[in-house]
């Protein structure tokens, strides 16, 4: 339930409780689940918390300001080219944490498990999270394991859950983008959808693009420490780019204007969204985040970024305006400009 | 040359729309239908409107199949969907599409139904070979691009001995839907929309060639420029229609010779014609039935009929009042000329054809040009 | 619309199937509906289907009529660069 993007109301027609079940456009992170989250978690949770519409709650435990955040990791196939379902679980929590400027400090995971999954491939599964959470120095601390009968899940289905602490005076969240301020990326555009995609048996596709699966808490560090006063941080996991940015601009009841000619992107990821009819802004990333800052911290920040391995590729893709509308518009590479809307449904593979 | 980026050049195109502006006579009013939905597409996706002078409008035709299917055949599907062992494979363009109550084949699957998403003809075929106890149905959409392929499909299941595969063919044909458009009373005789020329299809005219054409150019005294999809193509084709209106010519005209020959793919149009005959009329969402317009399997290849083993109705299911999508695809209306339009039908929540695929004049004016004429003043201050 | 996208023969292979590489994204794809198909031609590829082979000259030509314009427009049109 991370990421409680909020809609518009009247964008959508009411969800049918009754009558209606849940479809997979529900998970596909674009406008259908955000209307999920709002008209059935929210409401039924409601506290000042949630209603921040963050992918974590920030909270005061005793003298300190800390973070918490929990994600479930559902992905066929398990492994992938730059990662697996581990690895996953592990750096998307972090990051969660991570984009409230906070470092996170302890990780739990429970795991869902079928009947009859191979043992070699749990074991493997396990050893690149230990794997992945030895190298970002957040030590998995406790945990939960069931089993399901065959049929009932997917071989395996991994939650994690992260605490972490706030350093004082720093303020990020989804509601602060003022007009003015600059929209920075910390790299190339799709490259974990793509890698993911290009699996599936039956779209055939071959391309060395590897996931950008990472933990980005150390990235954000430094750009915390040039500057401190970072406006936003997300990370553009499902929904892309675009719809990341949908809701930060819902939150912050501001516009945006993106620039497509400064989109970092690869060539092969590009070129896999044009045999299949996508929009690269809508497709996954696992490893970058998306920046909002005061346009005079914006060349400090880019610079930041630039100096991590992480953050190489980071450019400045847009800023924000006014716009009673909300909405997020792009400047084409035509010079001409339209609406980049939230995502509808789920990105499916087309032919016309 | 990788015949893409050479044809998206911002700067080139800069020039060209540098060339219409100074060609066009402020005297009168350009309106050019370009017919397919990937012109549509290329026209929204780069903003080519900001570039055209204001007497030059271009109205968004009927070519886009996924939107001209008529609910009745959705709601087929879904039903086939939903027979027990049965397959049913489509393309993912159509899983989206609502059919009576809401239902898609999307919402049909999370109920339980079999629905499996192909990108080939040949993919359904394989998934018909792998499960040689159930029937494996090809829900077969297009226009005459999408027809070949499929044509490939139903011989190979013949020369496989394929028993449990089969097509519900729906391919539709582009030359009658123009025809149709050009002889809808509100562009012959009212008066109503004066319609001065087409951009022509890019990859259906890869298949059926320019020859098709010429009869309108000559009958109705259109001039068609057939264009590729590319923007830059695009923006050469409204010029080159100027031209001709300028020229006082209506001529059949071809922008895109680098794949479009004179008489198309001839082993593509063999392979249709081996396997499909015409229908004598077809419902198409938004025009009605129009005569001659679609395909159906020829007896010869009556096995793989998915029509024939199934005995699939003739349904006709009415599209709501209030859906202005009929007159949009003809031109008479625009997207914001409807009650509906954003209100209750939106992408998420599609009523109307025009909204149930991207390529569709409501969805594409929904997505990138919603707010062009109404508020940009957001975008004028930047 | 139908989507379709230009892309480079690599390889041809068995079953009248080819080997397309589009920027580095390869892709088998089938050559039923085309003839006389050789390694190096770009093909129109359309939902796994190569409908027909790009013809070179022809977009050279198309292109050079695009930079007509522009030689057009230095005479005639001020463009702002």
């Amino acid at each position: 339930m991370s990421n409680p993007g909020r809609v518009k109301a009247g964008y959508t027609r009411a969800i049918d409780f009754k009558h209606g079940c849940v479809e997979m456009k529900h998970g596909s992170g674009g406008r259908a689940m955000a209307q999920l989250i709002q008209q059935l978690f929210v409401a039924a949770f409601d506290n000042e918390f949630l209603r921040q519409s963050n992918d974590q709650a920030c909270f005061q435990g005793g003298n300190e300001r800390m973070v918490m955040s929990t994600d479930s990791y559902v992905i066929t196939p398990l492994f992938f080219p730059g990662g697996d379902i581990g690895s996953l679980a592990v750096h998307g929590t972090i990051n969660d944490i991570a984009m409230s400027g906070a470092m996170p400090s302890y990780l739990a995971a429970s795991f869902i498990l079928e009947e009859g999954f191979p043992f070699s491939d749990l074991k493997r599964i396990v050893d690149s999270m230990a794997q992945s959470a030895m190298a970002a120095s957040v030590p998995i601390v406790t945990g939960d394991t069931k089993v399901v009968e065959r049929g009932n899940a997917d071989g395996v289905f991994i939650t994690t859950t992260g605490i972490g602490r706030i350093a004082e005076g720093i303020n990020i969240s989804g509601e602060n983008a003022r007009p003015g301020d600059k929209i920075l990326i910390s790299g190339t555009l799709g490259d974990h959808g793509i890698a993911v995609m290009a699996l599936r048996e039956n779209l055939s596709f071959q391309t060395s693009i590897q996931s950008d699966t990472a933990a980005l808490h150390d990235l954000v560090a430094n750009m915390v420490a040039a500057v401190p006063a970072i406006h936003v941080l997300r990370d553009p996991t499902r929904g892309g780019v675009a719809t990341v940015l949908n809701e930060i601009a819902q939150q912050s009841a501001v516009g945006m204007v993106l620039y497509e000619s400064q989109l970092p992107m690869r060539e092969q990821v590009n070129a896999a969204c044009e045999f299949l009819g996508l929009d690269p802004l809508y497709i996954a990333n696992e490893g970058k985040l998306i920046a909002i800052c005061n346009a005079d911290d914006a060349g400090n920040l880019l610079n930041a970024m630039h100096a991590h391995p992480l953050g190489k590729d980071a450019a400045i893709i847009g800023e924000v305006i006014e716009d009673t509308h909300c909405f997020v518009q792009m400047q084409t590479c035509f010079g001409g400009k339209r609406v980049v809307d939230w995502l509808s449904g789920e990105q499916l593979p087309r032919i016309c | 040359m990788k015949y893409i980026d050479e044809f998206r050049e911002g700067r080139l195109a800069q020039r060209i729309a540098a060339c219409i502006a100074a060609e066009v006579d402020a005297r009168r009013r350009y309106q050019f239908m370009e017919f397919c939905g990937g012109h549509t597409h290329a026209i929204s996706r780069y903003g080519l409107v900001d570039m055209l002078p204001d007497n030059v409008r271009m109205i968004h035709g009927p070519g886009c199949p996924v939107c001209v299917l008529p609910v009745g055949q959705v709601e087929n599907a879904i039903r086939l969907a939903q027979l027990p062992g049965l397959i049913l494979c489509s393309y993912g363009d159509m899983l989206r599409i609502p059919a009576a109550n809401g239902m898609s084949l999307l919402r049909a699957k999370a109920r339980g139904a079999d629905v499996r998403m192909v990108y080939s003809s040949e993919d359904a075929i394989k998934i018909a070979q792998q499960n040689p106890q159930q029937q494996v149905v090809f829900f077969a959409i297009g226009f005459e691009t999408t027809t070949p392929p499929t044509a490939i499909a139903i011989k190979k299941a013949q020369a496989l001995g394929l028993d449990n595969f089969t097509v519900f063919c729906n391919h539709v044909l582009t030359p009658s839907a123009i025809s149709h458009i050009l002889q809808s009373p509100e562009v012959r005789e009212l008066g109503v929309v004066s319609l001065d020329g087409f951009i022509g299809p890019a990859h259906v005219s890869v298949v059926i060639g320019s020859q098709p054409y010429q009869y309108f150019a000559e009958e109705f005294q259109k001039p068609v420029v057939i264009a590729g999809f590319e923007p830059l193509d695009v923006l050469q084709a409204i010029l080159m229609l100027i031209r001709q209106i300028n020229t006082g010519r209506a001529e059949v005209e071809n922008e895109f010779t680098r794949a479009v020959l004179p008489q198309g793919n001839i082993k593509a149009q063999l392979l249709v014609s081996e396997v499909f005959e015409l229908r004598r009329s077809f419902e198409w969402r938004g025009l009605g039935l129009v005569p001659y317009s679609a395909l159906k399997i020829k007896s010869c290849y009556a096995e793989y009929d998915a029509e024939r083993r199934f005995s699939i109705p003739a349904l006709s299911i009415a599209d709501n009042k209030a859906c202005e999508c009929g007159a949009i695809l003809r031109g008479v209306k625009q997207p914001q000329d409807c009650k509906i339009f954003g209100t209750v039908c939106t992408p998420e929540n599609p009523i109307g054809s025009c909204m149930v695929s991207s390529e569709g004049a409501c969805a594409a004016h929904y997505s990138y040009g919603r707010f062009r004429n109404k508020d940009s003043s957001a975008l004028r201050n930047h | 619309m139908c989507l379709a996208i230009p892309a480079y023969v690599e390889q041809l292979i068995a079953d009248d199937q080819a080997i397309v590489n589009l920027c580095g994204v390869r892709k088998e794809i089938s050559l039923a509906l085309v003839e006389n198909i050789v390694v190096g031609d770009y093909i129109i590829i359309h939902a796994g289907f190569a409908l027909q082979k790009l013809d070179q000259w022809e977009a050279e030509r198309t292109l050079a009529m695009f930079a007509e314009i522009i030689t057009l427009n230095k005479n005639d049109i001020n463009v702002e660069e």
